[in-house]
């Protein structure tokens, strides 16, 4: 009897198995995979001329990989539709909070995307060195000649070879304050560093705090403080000793970059200064940086230091325009003459050389793409993103902050540097340099700050 | 991939597995004539090529990178470690992962039980159980938010208002708002009582069956000697549960050794709160430093042992038994 | 390692004699227990529940308030002040990711399910071989096995992608049902191995001398006895794969097999400003676990522990 059912269950059970590798076999090959687009391909709008140099790419799939999620995913996949109507090729856009970790872990296993959206030249320069990073085609190479230069190509090269053309860009020498206390109070937007502290001092006279700042953001926190130093070091040794600080060719402990953390600290750790609205100096600590600036809308503050992104925290409805609730001006230089500026930006890195993806990138680094991002960005999120690409037409920008800070980038006074953590070795720009800074807002001294984060400096 | 094809997926790996478990078990049964010992090798072979792979190389794996650098190219020998037991910083991570494995599973496992005991048999008991256990079932995202609403610090100021719970209470008794997150050492404890308002629900279930369990003869006789309350605890209930409660502190003590999420999205690891699990997790991942990080896995290990030579000695001595 | 061994040991036989005998008063006894319960432990264990809701209970409060009352004042002022709103969860549940929450919610469902049975299954083989089956080895493997509950599961990240990406796995389901199984064997064998460990030596022994082998007293005598140990693991095995947001993060890098844990977080939005989003996103991914919970109250409550020997 046992037998004889054992024989039936083998039966059944090898015939089952063989189904099933089988089916297996069958839907494992599925691609799947989520559009950009609609789906349906509708007329193209505008011309294709344009796009007639990429060929015909019926059936041919990219797959984009960014730390871009909701909502300023959208505009980014709506940009890439005049590119598939007219070569037909498909754009898969998958955003992920996590990129930052998960592309190394994605490339080091062997799966990265087609293109990488990178916001780091650090991170750019950790992805090449994996040896998976192709070059950038000389289409690409030619457009960045053309509509950036020199420094910004650099950013996107690694030991001399260029990978990766700029995409987007920000602008983060900005202070954000109320134009109708100043209208009200008289106080004049200053030209100098100097101007700068005086107007604190006038402010503080008065009892209020002008400054408020919030550094939390879960593991990235500390991250506005690294901005502040970076600024400051641009502004009080100029761009060649930022350079050199920023390739450690001179120690973060140096004399330089320990005078920059202090007068960082002249306003954040001056109690006489902040935190408008949201306490005292440790209070910064544990405010995020989100909330950082919103106490200038209830008047409990006056002046806040952020990126021109910062736009978008305002609630809904605030108007932020020069005659509005809330706008920015440049932080100033040293002198009146000085423009350094600081900012980010993103870079479109590749991982495969397949012509459809060269077509791809060629189509990201134009002018076409920064003016049709822009003009989309600007109808569907209200702006909050602009290009350093020079053929970016600033008409199409609608938001005040963008039209001020793509006219700054464009500037040709403007001495333009790249966020420094964002350029240090991961160990450093994503790690020690928050970290030593939160505890530096907590209570830790300068000296100690500056000695923990050259300590931690990779030794290679 | 539409609906219909990730479902026949899904079953179609479910049948797949069915044949392969199935075949198996067909050996097993074959062999079993000529030796009960392959039976037994049989019944592990899945499940010891799996955590192989998937556990014991990596952790292997570990161990090696542990004494290269960071790129994991170049031998470094000890650096690693020296890096670890020399800095300030490291050994306050040390000391704070000490912290959380011998509070947490203590107080929670308490907590636990203690709830068990005193629903045991009640009304309602199901829906009180429920309660309890209710934090183990949301994710850690949602943990972090609801924590976040809870130690949330706002200024004593005209017009502000309290949106943490705890700091508002602390205003309604006339006290003044508290940075509950940045003040150290106490920020640990409050980080710490987030594990154990999980982890007590994991507690309390088990040992809710363990009590369960326990033969009503020996009660009765217990209650005949005319015992208390506490008596009865203490001689009777928990020399019963004891193997139950060693395999809770035990899961617990592990799971709070490895658990990162809640340091990292509550501080990120500011303000001296950081742990092995969640420096680890930084070095690795963000700063990429494969050999500091492995240097910290292998660190966790070692915390470890003490736990897994203590469940060894019950296992003797239960087997003796 | 027996998890319930009462002081005396006692036979089946003797044990059954006693239960009979004092059955009437157990019954009392247990009437006793239940008129027992006195106030002052009803007042301690109301006191715990209600602490331990209550952080949740903000939670679901605030994912009914509006966004600007989120950020400036807290959830109990919604009773002074009650202001509902149903704005987030709809924006949640009309979230695009171009797949929609409702894709999500399959996937998160497709992943969890064999990461359930998978290891269950092959964590009740091995317990058992482990527990009554006797072979070279067995103590050094059930300690190895044991111990690697240790290893954090984030050292397994790199080099299993390297090797699902070798094996052409990448981008498909295999990958989170492989390593979610290879995760929870540890601990599933660990405390199956427990639970079959209680049952006594007796039974086997009659199911031997009956002719029966490993694998019919495995399926005939062991697999009933363990149903509610079983289900109990199962539904911890669940919640933490249903849960689990590195996992999928890691394997799973295409937008089509993305469970639900990770479509919340990214709700957050790019620069994490969406608490009220998150809110309500949390409530949403709660529900699956809390009735799965709820539904399966009884095999917990039964005997995690004791099987279904007890009379």
């Amino acid at each position: 009897m046992s037998s004889k059912r054992s024989s039936r269950t083998l039966a059944a059970l090898s015939g089952g198995l063989g189904i099933a590798l089988a089916l297996t076999a069958c839907s494992s090959g599925g691609s799947g995979g989520t559009t950009a687009s609609g789906g349906t391909t509708t007329a193209a709008s505008g011309d294709c001329a344009a796009f007639a140099s990429y060929g015909d790419l019926t059936g041919k799939t990219v797959s984009v990989y960014t730390g871009i999620v909701t909502p300023e995913d959208q505009p980014y996949m709506d940009s890439y539709k005049p590119f598939e109507d007219c070569t037909h090729a498909k754009i898969v856009y998958t955003g992920d909070k996590a990129f930052e970790t998960q592309i190394l872990v994605r490339t080091k296993a062997g799966s990265p995307p087609d293109i990488a959206i990178v916001p780091q030249p650090g991170l750019l320069a950790q992805l090449v060195a994996t040896g998976a990073a192709k070059e950038a085609p000389k289409a690409v190479a030619d457009n960045v000649d053309k509509f950036w230069g020199a420094d910004w190509k650099a950013y996107g090269s690694v030991d001399g070879k260029f990978y990766a053309a700029p995409s987007g860009a920000s602008v983060k020498s900005l202070v954000w304050y109320s134009p109708k206390e100043f209208t009200d109070a008289g106080y004049k937007v200053p030209t100098t560093l100097d101007e700068l502290k005086t107007l604190s001092d006038t402010i503080a006279a008065t009892g209020k705090k002008p400054w408020c700042a919030g550094i939390a953001s879960g593991e990235a926190t500390g991250w506005p403080i690294t901005d502040w130093m970076e600024d400051f070091m641009l502004r009080l040794s100029g761009p060649d000793a930022y350079d050199q600080w920023v390739t450690h060719k001179i120690a973060f402990n140096s004399a330089a970059s320990t005078a920059a953390l202090d007068a960082v600290g002249g306003y954040l750790k001056n109690d006489k200064y902040v935190n408008g609205g949201l306490g005292d100096v440790t209070s910064i600590a544990t405010t995020t940086f989100q909330d950082g600036g919103l106490p200038i809308l209830e008047g409990t503050c006056s002046l806040h230091r952020q990126a021109s992104f910062y736009a978008s925290n305002f609630p809904k409805g605030t108007k932020v325009a020069e005659d509005g609730d809330v706008y920015a001006f440049y932080l100033p230089g040293v002198k009146a003459a000085d423009h350094p500026v600081l900012g980010g930006g993103e870079f479109n890195l590749a991982f495969s050389d397949r012509p459809e993806v060269q077509a791809f990138q060629t189509y990201l680094s134009s002018d076409l793409w920064a003016n049709t991002k822009a003009k989309i960005s600007s109808e569907s999120t209200g702006g909050g993103w602009i290009s350093a690409n020079k053929g970016l037409d600033v008409a199409n920008l609608t938001n005040p902050i963008d039209k001020l800070s793509a006219t700054i980038l464009q500037d040709p006074k403007t001495v333009f540097r790249f966020d420094g953590s964002d350029m240090m070795p991961a160990a450093i720009g994503s790690d020690a340099f928050w970290k030593q800074a939160t505890a530096w807002i907590t209570g830790q001294s300068t000296k100690d700050a500056v000695d923990k984060i050259e300590a931690a400096w990779p030794k290679s | 991939m539409d609906i219909s094809t990730k479902l026949l997926t899904m079953l179609l790996a479910i049948l797949l597995f069915v044949a392969v478990v199935g075949l198996m078990l067909f050996i097993a049964g074959r062999t079993e004539r000529r030796s009960a010992s392959i039976v037994g090798y049989v019944f592990l072979f899945p499940s010891i090529i799996m955590v192989s792979v998937g556990l014991l190389y990596p952790a292997v794996r570990t161990i090696f990178q542990s004494f290269f650098d960071a790129a994991g190219k170049a031998f470094v020998g000890l650096d690693n470690y020296q890096t670890i037991f020399t800095s300030s910083d490291d050994l306050l991570v040390l000391r704070n992962t000490v912290l959380w494995v011998v509070v947490t599973p203590f107080v929670a496992t308490a907590i636990g039980l203690l709830y068990a005991i005193l629903v045991d048999g009640a009304r309602g008991e199901a829906f009180a159980k429920s309660l309890i256990f209710l934090p183990m079932a949301i994710s850690m995202v949602a943990a972090s938010i609801i924590w976040k609403f809870v130690y949330e610090f706002r200024p004593d100021q005209p017009g502000v208002r309290q949106i943490g719970l705890l700091n508002q209470v602390v205003v309604w008794l006339g006290g003044s708002p508290q940075q509950w997150i940045v003040n150290s050492p106490w920020n640990t404890f409050f980080l710490i009582v987030v594990m154990i308002w999980i982890q007590a629900g994991f507690a309390m279930t088990i040992l809710s069956a363990a009590i369960k369990a326990i033969p009503e003869d020996i009660i009765e006789a217990a209650r005949l000697d005319g015992v208390t309350a506490i008596g009865m605890f203490r001689f009777v209930t928990l020399p019963s549960i004891r193997p139950s409660v060693i395999v809770v502190l035990t899961t617990i003590g592990i799971g709070t050794l490895k658990v990162f999420d809640v340091v990292r999205t509550m501080t990120g690891g500011n303000f001296n709160t950081n742990v092995v699990a969640n420096e680890f997790y930084t070095q690795s991942f963000r700063a990429s430093n494969q050999g500091l990080g492995s240097a910290l896995a292998v660190l966790l290990f070692v915390l470890v042992v003490p736990i897994v030579v203590y469940n060894v000695r019950q296992l003797r001595a239960s087997e003796a038994r | 390692m027996s998890t319930v061994t009462p002081q005396v040991d006692l036979t089946p036989e003797e044990r059954a004699a006693l239960a009979r005998k004092s059955s009437s008063a157990g019954r009392a006894a247990s009437i006793a227990r239940k008129k027992a319960t006195s106030p002052v432990a009803s007042a301690i264990a109301v006191a715990l529940a209600v602490l331990w809701t209550i952080p949740t209970f903000g939670l679901l409060l605030s994912s009914i308030r509006p966004e600007k009352a989120i950020k400036t004042t807290g959830w109990w002022t919604f009773f002074s002040d009650p202001q509902v709103t149903l704005d987030n969860y709809k924006t949640v549940l009309s979230t695009e990711g171009a797949s929609g929450l409702g894709s999500f919610f399959v996937n998160s469902f497709v992943i969890t399910i064999p990461a359930v049975l998978i290891p269950i299954c092959l964590a009740a083989l091995a317990a058992y071989a482990f527990a009554w089956i006797d072979f070279r080895g067995r103590n050094f493997l059930f300690v190895l096995v044991f111990a690697l509950q240790i290893v954090p599961l984030q050292v397994a990240l790199l080099p299993l992608l390297t090797m699902y990406v070798k094996a052409g796995l990448g981008g498909t389901f295999w990958t989170l049902w492989l390593s979610h199984s290879a995760f929870a064997l540890p601990l599933a064998i660990f405390i199956l191995h427990n639970f079959m460990k209680e049952i006594p030596k007796e039974l086997i022994e009659a199911a031997r001398m009956d002719g029966a082998g490993h694998v019919k007293i495995f399926f005939r005598v062991m697999l009933p006895l363990l149903t509610p140990a079983l289900a109990a693991f199962g539904i911890f095995q669940f919640l933490w794969v249903w849960n689990d947001l590195l996992v999928a993060l890691t394997f799973a890098s295409d937008n089509t097999v993305v469970p639900l844990t990770v479509a919340l977080a990214n709700l957050s939005g790019t620069r994490g400003t969406a608490w009220h989003l998150l809110s309500a996103g949390a409530f949403i991914s709660i529900i699956v676990p809390v009735a799965v919970f709820i539904s399966l109250q009884r095999y917990f409550v039964r005997g995690l522990l004791a099987g279904g020997l007890k009379g």
